[in-house]
């Protein structure tokens, strides 16, 4: 993948000017189609869903208490996951976007909702919905790309450090909620920049650690106890429950944006960006998830992606309402709307973070029968010297 | 033995406390969430919750007009007759709030409180209630209040001038008149018909008893009662202490005849909608310092309509200027008070408090929220 200014065939290339600012009006219309019939049937979804979401918790954690008991434990397991995927992707997610705040509802709204993980609402409604949503696959502007610590692209230069992206990427997916938080703080800017002792940073990084408290406090402590002599069976409980939650939200935003095909951009690119520009840079840098009304549900509709990214602030429900009229102006206008089914988009993705952790052109030309040489190349492009290395990365890239 | 029987004003605080401690170490398990949010999924109307209230029925009166039958949380403190209360109901799915007079007898046996409302046209809130309300639909209630009742000592002669809806505040003082009270009450009240009377048969009867005197005017017919007619009929006026509540224009020609007669201390009156000058106000952009939304406003539309069109969760009251409930510090910038006309500007460090339910902005203007 690379930048899609320098493709040799752009995928845009055919769009006039005047097109895109048609397609702009076009998507502004389908938005106002939603905005025009938003009512009282979408509040009554949003409602059942966090309904659903405090039944299955509170029902789970009970039966959690007699998790010495092994159906128990996985009855209570697979409930409590469930409800932390449903309250971060389809609830937290998206009243943190502003989704539902034409309620009026305090009770349900992106300024006093607060979610069950270890970035603060505040903190990470800063980095999701101002920066990623607005620099969406902006190399250099968009740190959800790799978030700061992956090659996510082939113009990025490579060092040996980078063999190493897939065991992180994977740590990182186990721990993602921590992973969001330091990104959130900008953790890794502020230490390299030693800005550690920024007292606007370090009230910040109190209130990330407050909530990691509360939140530790509560599923690691306050649960386990309250189960008395399961303690450590409940505690176990928790923890799987995070992990399978964070596991499955890091699949869901790999998919959005890094399976293969799906553009990035140049950052001057985005120079005096128009709307109608700022949507087809939205269209091509997202990916979809086709599947069932579950699996859009266990989403929070971001198998949606695209029609999210266009619309961020409609409500999740009517995304899949809209998606047939999206993709007929990506038909209309010949642009690629990237969608298949889960297993093959997080495929996809891994690939890539495989592929990229390699040198450029690596993976490409290792076959079964040479991978003795290319293994011996690797070698010598990770241990040799800085002018060996840039030889052979040439080389293998040609 | 001698068993103390704990008076319910001491026992009530430290009952509160003790819910309090128990609440806040329920939160360790609750985290993000407050523990009163699933205690809101099986009790929304539990002491200690967000005040709201069930509806329990909903009666039609006129062919516009119900009385909404309402069952308060347990928090709820008995209003004072004439009072109104403001209501929060969705309509649409977005949160509605309106202020409605209360109309029910205190300290009813069912423990549930009226409103009687009234289908203006193309009203979101009152349509809603008057045609489309389900009983058991939840609302968000604030405690009862208002200015516009009687004083502690009633007075010996009283004069109640009503139109339309604004029969309901003084309905709602009339039922609660105790028996043994002998004022002396003139009601005159226009409506365009007879069956457009609200609680016509409840004030005929109150009439052919003799416990008030009524004056119907029905305006279809008769034409519309001017503050001279009025005094024709009640010609001790001056003598009277009078309540009046109806649309603007009615309200200030009263004003203005009782100002002459040099009796205007004698007139309370209750405005159920802001006196919006016409504005010629040029709108600007409103900034929300701490939210970070900015929008366009025009010179007639309430800042905080504006605001809440845009996603802003703003603080509101009564949205007629009158209780101050929706007050917020213009950090800078003009914003015009859409009664008077008038233009308050501020400079960073003012912190002018401005109402936003009856100020539009006049010209850009940051406010801190």
């Amino acid at each position: 993948m690379t930048v899609i200014q320098k493709k040799s065939d752009n995928p845009i290339d055919h769009l006039s000017a005047e097109d895109v600012e048609l397609l702009g009006k076009q998507l502004d219309a389908i938005r106002q189609s939603v905005l025009d019939d938003r009512g009282e049937s979408d509040a009554r979804y949003i409602r059942t869903v966090i309904d659903v979401h405090r039944k299955l918790e509170l029902g789970s954690r009970a039966v959690l208490l007699a998790s010495g008991f092994p159906p128990a434990w996985v009855l209570g397991t697979i409930g409590l996951s469930v409800a932390k995927i449903l309250e971060n992707m389809e609830i937290g997610h998206n009243i943190l976007h502003g989704q539902w705040d034409w309620m009026r509802d305090p009770k349900i709204h992106s300024t006093t909702w607060e979610w069950d993980m270890a970035s603060p609402a505040a903190q990470w409604k800063h980095s999701h919905n101002q920066l990623h949503h607005t620099y969406t696959n902006v190399i250099g502007k968009d740190n959800d790309l790799g978030y700061g610590i992956m090659r996510v692209d082939e113009d990025q230069k490579w060092v040996p450090a980078y063999l190493l992206q897939p065991v992180w990427s994977f740590i990182n997916a186990c721990f993602f909620e921590y992973g969001i938080a330091a990104y959130d703080l900008e953790l890794g800017k502020v230490i390299a920049k030693g800005q550690t002792k920024d007292p606007e940073f370090r009230r910040r990084a109190k209130e990330v650690l407050r909530k990691i408290g509360r939140q530790v406090r509560k599923d690691y402590v306050v649960h386990p106890l309250l189960s008395g002599p399961n303690f450590v069976p409940t505690l176990a409980a928790n923890f799987v429950a995070n992990v399978v939650r964070n596991l499955w939200s890091n699949s869901v935003i790999l998919c959005g944006h890094f399976p293969e095909g799906v553009e990035t951009f140049e950052k001057r690119s985005i120079d005096g960006e128009t709307k109608g520009e700022w949507y087809v840079r939205q269209m091509l840098g997202s990916a979809n998830i086709s599947g069932s009304k579950a699996m859009h549900l266990m989403t929070g509709n971001l198998s949606h992606q695209i029609e999210h990214h266009l619309f961020p602030d409609l409500p999740s429900n009517r995304y899949a309402e809209i998606a047939p009229k999206v993709k007929a102006l990506f038909e209309e206008y010949g642009l690629n709307y990237h969608e298949a089914p889960l297993p093959q988009q997080v495929y996809s993705a891994w690939h890539k973070i495989f592929r990229l952790s390699l040198p450029n052109g690596w993976l490409d030309n290792t076959t079964p029968k040479n991978l003795p040489s290319q293994l011996v190349k690797l070698w010598k492009m990770s241990t040799g010297s800085k002018t060996t290395r840039r030889q052979l990365l040439q080389a293998e890239a040609a | 033995m001698t068993v103390m029987q704990p008076s319910p004003s001491s026992t009530r605080p430290r009952l509160t406390a003790l819910r309090d401690r128990v609440l806040r170490l329920a939160e360790l398990a609750t985290t993000p969430l407050l523990p009163q949010d699933y205690l809101d999924m099986v009790d929304p109307l539990r002491s200690g919750a967000a005040l709201r209230g069930r509806i329990e029925a909903v009666h039609r009166e006129t062919r516009d007009a119900a009385t909404v039958v309402i069952r308060p949380g347990r928090d709820w403190q008995p209003h004072v007759p004439g009072q109104y209360v403001r209501i929060g109901i969705d309509v649409d799915g977005v949160r509605q709030w309106r202020a409605y007079s209360i109309t029910s007898v205190l300290g009813r046996a069912d423990g549930c409180f009226t409103i009687t409302v009234k289908a203006i046209p193309d009203g979101k809130v009152s349509n809603q209630l008057v045609h489309r309300t389900e009983p058991g639909t939840i609302v968000q209630l604030d405690q009862a209040t208002g200015e516009f009742v009687l004083p502690r000592r009633t007075p010996d002669k009283a004069l109640f001038v009503t139109a339309g809806s604004g029969i309901t505040p003084v309905m709602g003082i009339l039922r609660n008149l105790a028996d043994d009270v002998a004022t002396d009450v003139v009601l005159v009240h226009s409506a365009p018909t007879a069956d457009d009377v609200i609680f016509g048969a409840e004030l005929r009867e109150l009439a052919a008893t003799g416990r008030i005197r009524l004056v119907e005017q029905h305006t279809d017919t008769d034409g519309m009662l001017d503050a001279a007619s009025i005094a024709a009929l009640v010609p001790d006026l001056a003598e009277r202490a009078t309540w009046a509540c109806g649309p603007l224009p009615m309200l200030e020609a009263l004003e203005q005849y009782w100002a002459d007669a040099g009796v205007a201390d004698q007139l309370y009156t209750e405005r159920f909608r802001p006196a919006i000058v016409a504005g010629d106000g040029e709108g600007g952009t409103v900034t929300f310092t701490e939210n970070g939304t900015t929008l366009e406003a025009d010179g007639s539309t309430p800042i905080l309509d504006a605001a809440e069109d845009a996603g802003v969760l703003m603080p509101s009251g009564c949205r007629m200027g009158i209780c101050f409930g929706c007050v917020l510090p213009l950090r800078e910038g003009a914003v015009r008070d859409l009664r008077t006309g008038e233009v308050t500007t501020a400079v960073p460090g003012d912190g002018v408090l401005v109402q936003t339910c009856v100020s539009a902005a006049a010209g850009a203007c940051a406010i801190d929220h």
